[in-house]
């Protein structure tokens, strides 16, 4: 019962917050509340027994991304008056879309296949289960390749954002080493010739 | 034996290509040289193989020298087949080769293009050797083509002249015509028999006599009559037959040497040569036989009368030597054959004689061909003046010569043949014996008699050609002379052809001839109880009167039968008629496919219209890609809610 | 009453189809758009978990696991991107950056 209205409640917390971050103007309280989307969407992860990932939602996905997100959001110069144009005519076309999206998908969803029938209710755990211990558990046994291979992924995200956005500043020093192994006699050294002195004496 | 038989048509083409490949290197004289050995080596070991046939009686060789191929169980293959035919006809070509081959030397002494004439001619040698000496089909395609190429090759000798260009694609299109004709011949006996190969064909060609054919839908023709009929239209092309016979006077662009081997001697008479060998198949097809003796005699009567009007000098024995092959092929209609060789024989003798008498001539001349230019040269050439009386002689039949021999053999088997259409071919034999008679002295009194025409300049510098030159002619008129009286018993009636040429009993003309025949002294007694002789003396005595006694006749016959001049003039017009229909025909196709066909469908439609299309759906399609990201990323939205949609609903 | 594994995965389903209509109406805003994709991947992952728990196996959580990983270098590369085409456009209207027009 008590799960049923805490349901109830979120989910429509996190469907409005949604449309209000794929409407709102200012991209800033777009962002904010997307925050505020993912929270509500941990708390219903929480009652489906993933307790670890709720967590690891709300620290990593608000506290790094989004943080991220209204970093670069600040940091771009957007000229808030466009920002203030209204819909364009294309608003129903996307209203379209999504109704029509969402009734695909709804006719697939509460098919027989997903009914009560089919698939038992679990039974909830107990206090003493630990989801993080279960999930180490499998995770660095069988998952253990996907598991290096994320980090491998993240290092090549890690490479590639720095690649992409740093700016060479002209004054620092640094060396091409390149360039030094292509460098001929001809650029270091140049011979002069000089009458000598003493000859003329 | 066998290694002569492979020297013969190797000789020349040694010379051939030694002559043609290194004439720059080994100069005029090298050139000369090494053709004449070549040809020289041909004729002697022809003569060494006439001798082993005749005198000593060899047995028919019919060997395969070179299997080229077996395809489908067809033999295409290298052969030689020597029998009695075979031996005369190389000696008639080697021979006259070689005397054409001395007097070229003289003739075209200052030609720039000297050894190329000579590669040219021994090449022939070597091809007319090759078809001649064959014993399949295949080989003798090979010779029949060979030397249609020579023959262009040399009437287009001075390339840079017009007039040779236009008359060396004619005698090769005409050819064509025939050859078309001949190919489909073969490709009939090939069908019915199975081989390439002489004998097989002989033997199984009983196959086609009942056996008949549906070209055109409900018409049934019998196949030996075809394909005799068929052959008989490649010799037509060759031998220039009426109405292939078009390219013959204009094949006389070429140098004199060659009018007087190729079209005169030798490649004309190949379509000869193939009848007379095929007689066991043209014998099985009455019809064939018919449509051979019309022809010969059309040929033989009309041609001579457009002899009559020509002015060039070598024009004249051009229509004279078309009509004397229709004589030949008139022997063959009323299987003749022996009679038709016969004549081939002394007509390769006087003809080339004459031809070369006409060169020398012109050399006199200083290259001037036209006799209402020439007179009186009696004086001035005396050798040239009897040997080409000689060869008139022979040409019209004077008792005693060569030529009277074979022409009375093959007018009294005109008489004597049965088949129909034979009283049609006498009419126009005899008739052509007054003609010939006429054109002939026409000639000789106009260029060697009478008043001189010449210009001063001209005649200061009249002297008898080198020896170069008058040494092959005098070699020549001795066989126009007397090979008739010599041979005719043995070839005749001698049995000469009995293992070459096959006649059934019901063409029975050569026998009766043979009954009247009694030794050549004879004959020529006999010869004064027919009306050829007079025929021929009064052909004689009206161009002598007409040219020299009274010449104004000649023009009141111009003026008065106009509408006949003119029609011998204009050659019947033939060529008017060939050169509208058949090449304007040809024009307006091609130039009709060119607009349609060419720059309208392939250009316009296909090549520039497919590019067009394309620029015109990139056109469109380009638009697509706005460079917007909401647009792409709307299409894959798009995208993804008619798969979902599909795989949902469907 | 009782929720049930499709309460789940309709909410979901809603979830993702606003983050659909975000994507087509977006037209001023590069920032929008990519905020609208971290909502694509929030409902998916709410899709594994539901699974997961109803299924009983852990493998649904491994997986939202690494989708968050990757959604998170996603989300790191796309901004980095976004920096530098602000860098050189000087706007992030999505209407202004049209060079692959073809």
């Amino acid at each position: 019962m008590i799960e049923a209205i805490i349901f109830y409640v979120f989910a429509f917390m996190t469907i409005t917050t949604a449309t209000v971050v794929v409407t709102v103007r200012n991209p800033i309280n777009a962002a904010l509340f997307l925050v505020l989307t993912f929270f509500t969407s941990a708390v219903i992860w929480m009652t489906l027994e993933a307790e670890f990932l709720a967590i690891i939602l709300v620290l990593v996905y608000v506290g790094a991304v989004m943080v991220l997100f209204l970093f670069v959001v600040m940091m771009l110069d957007i000229n808030i008056a466009q920002m203030r144009e209204g819909f364009s005519r294309i608003l129903p076309l996307g209203i379209v879309f999504a109704v029509i999206m969402l009734l695909l998908m709804w006719s697939v969803v509460t098919d027989d296949i997903f009914s009560i029938e089919s698939i038992a209710t679990p039974v909830p755990k107990g206090a003493d289960f630990s989801n993080t211990k279960a999930l180490g558990a499998v995770l660095y046994t069988e998952y253990v390749f996907a598991f290096e291979i994320a980090a491998v992924i993240l290092l090549v995200a890690l490479v590639a954002a720095l690649s992409l956005t740093m700016r060479k500043r002209p004054r620092t020093k640094y060396q091409n080493p390149s360039d030094q192994i292509k460098v001929r006699k001809a650029d270091r050294l140049r011979i002069v010739k000089m009458p000598s002195s003493s000859e003329e004496q | 034996m066998e290694s002569v038989y492979l020297a013969i048509p190797l000789a020349s083409l040694a010379g051939a290509i030694i002559a043609g490949l290194f004439g720059s290197k080994i100069g005029r004289a090298g050139a000369h040289w090494v053709t004449i050995i070549g040809v020289g080596v041909s004729c002697l070991l022809s003569l060494v193989v006439l001798k082993d046939v005749v005198l000593d009686g060899a047995e028919i060789y019919n060997q395969s020298v070179y299997v080229w191929m077996i395809s489908d169980g067809i033999r295409f293959e290298v052969g030689f087949l020597i029998d009695s035919l075979t031996a005369l006809m190389i000696v008639v070509v080697t021979s006259v080769s070689l005397m054409v081959h001395i007097y070229t030397i003289g003739y075209m002494a200052d030609d720039p293009g000297y050894q190329r004439f000579f590669c040219y001619i021994a090449l022939f040698t070597f091809s007319m050797l090759m078809l001649v000496m064959s014993n399949n089909f295949l080989q003798l395609f090979f010779g029949w083509e060979a030397v249609g190429l020579v023959s262009y090759l040399l009437i287009g000798f001075w390339y840079t002249r017009e007039t040779a260009i236009f008359a060396n694609m004619k005698a090769f299109l005409v050819n064509r015509v025939g050859d078309f004709g001949f190919l489909l011949g073969i490709a009939v006996l090939l069908t019915y028999t199975g081989s390439l190969d002489y004998y097989e064909v002989f033997e199984r060609s009983d196959r086609m006599v009942s056996a008949t054919l549906q070209v055109i839908p409900g018409l049934d023709w019998s196949v030996i009559t075809l394909a005799c009929i068929l052959l008989f239209i490649g010799a037509m092309g060759k031998s220039a037959q009426v109405p292939l016979h078009v390219w013959l006077p204009d094949s006389m662009e070429g140098p004199t040497p060659i009018s007087a081997l190729i079209h005169a001697a030798t490649m004309v008479t190949a379509g000869i040569f193939m009848v007379a060998r095929m007689s066991p198949l043209f014998e099985l097809s009455e019809t064939a036989l018919s449509v051979v003796l019309v022809i010969g005699a059309t040929t033989a009567f009309f041609m001579g009368l457009i002899g009559i009007v020509q002015n060039d000098i070598k024009r004249v024995v051009a229509y004279s030597t078309l009509s004397q092959l229709g004589y030949m092929t008139v022997a063959l209609g009323a299987s003749a054959y022996s009679a038709a060789i016969f004549h081939l024989m002394t007509h390769a003798f006087f003809k080339a004689l004459l031809f070369l008498a006409a060169g020398s001539v012109i050399i006199a001349m200083h290259h001037e061909q036209d006799i209402r230019k020439m007179g009186g040269l009696k004086k001035y050439m005396p050798i040239t003046y009897w040997v080409a009386l000689v060869g008139s002689l022979s040409l019209i039949g004077f008792p005693g010569f060569a030529g009277y021999f074979s022409k009375d053999a093959i007018i009294l088997a005109a008489q004597n043949a049965d088949i129909p259409g034979a009283g049609y071919a006498y009419t126009m034999v005899l008739l052509g014996v007054f003609v010939t008679a006429f054109y002939t002295f026409r000639l000789f009194f106009l260029v060697f008699h009478g008043e001189e025409r010449m210009d001063e300049h001209t005649r200061s510098h009249l002297h008898e050609t080198s020896p170069v030159i008058t040494v092959p002619l005098i070699l020549l008129a001795i066989p126009s002379a007397i090979i008739g009286w010599l041979t005719i018993d043995a070839v005749l009636f001698g049995g000469y052809f009995d293992n070459a040429i096959i006649i059934l009993e019901q063409h029975g003309a050569m026998a009766a001839v043979a009954e009247v025949f009694h030794g050549p002294a004879n004959f020529v007694v006999h010869g004064f109880s027919g009306p050829v002789l007079y025929l021929a003396a009064g052909g004689v005595i009206s161009a002598w009167y007409i040219y020299l006694k009274k010449p104004s006749i000649a023009e009141v016959f111009q003026r008065r039968f106009n509408f006949i001049y003119n029609l011998l003039d204009q050659k019947y017009y033939f060529d008017r008629f060939n050169q509208f229909v058949f090449a304007g025909s040809c024009r307006g196709i091609g130039h009709l496919l060119w607009r349609l066909g060419d720059t309208l469908l392939i250009d316009g439609l296909l090549v520039n219209g497919s590019a067009k299309l394309v620029g015109w759906l990139s056109g469109v399609i380009r638009h697509v890609q706005t460079g917007y990201l909401n647009h792409y990323a709307f299409a894959m939205i798009s995208g993804l809610i008619l798969l979902l949609g599909w795989v949902v609903l469907v | 009453m009782s929720l049930h594994l499709s309460h789940y995965l309709v909410l979901a389903a809603i979830l993702f189809s606003i983050s659909i209509a975000g994507i087509v109406i977006n037209r001023k805003n590069i920032i929008i758009l990519l905020m609208s994709i971290e909502l694509m991947l929030l409902a998916v992952n709410l899709n594994f978990i539901a699974f997961s728990h109803y299924l009983d196996d852990l493998a649904g959580q491994i997986f939202v696991f690494f989708i968050l990983t990757v959604a998170a270098a996603e989300a790191a590369i796309g901004l980095a991107i976004l920096v530098v085409l602000f860098r050189n456009k000087g706007s992030i209207n999505v209407t202004d950056i049209s060079e692959l027009k073809g």
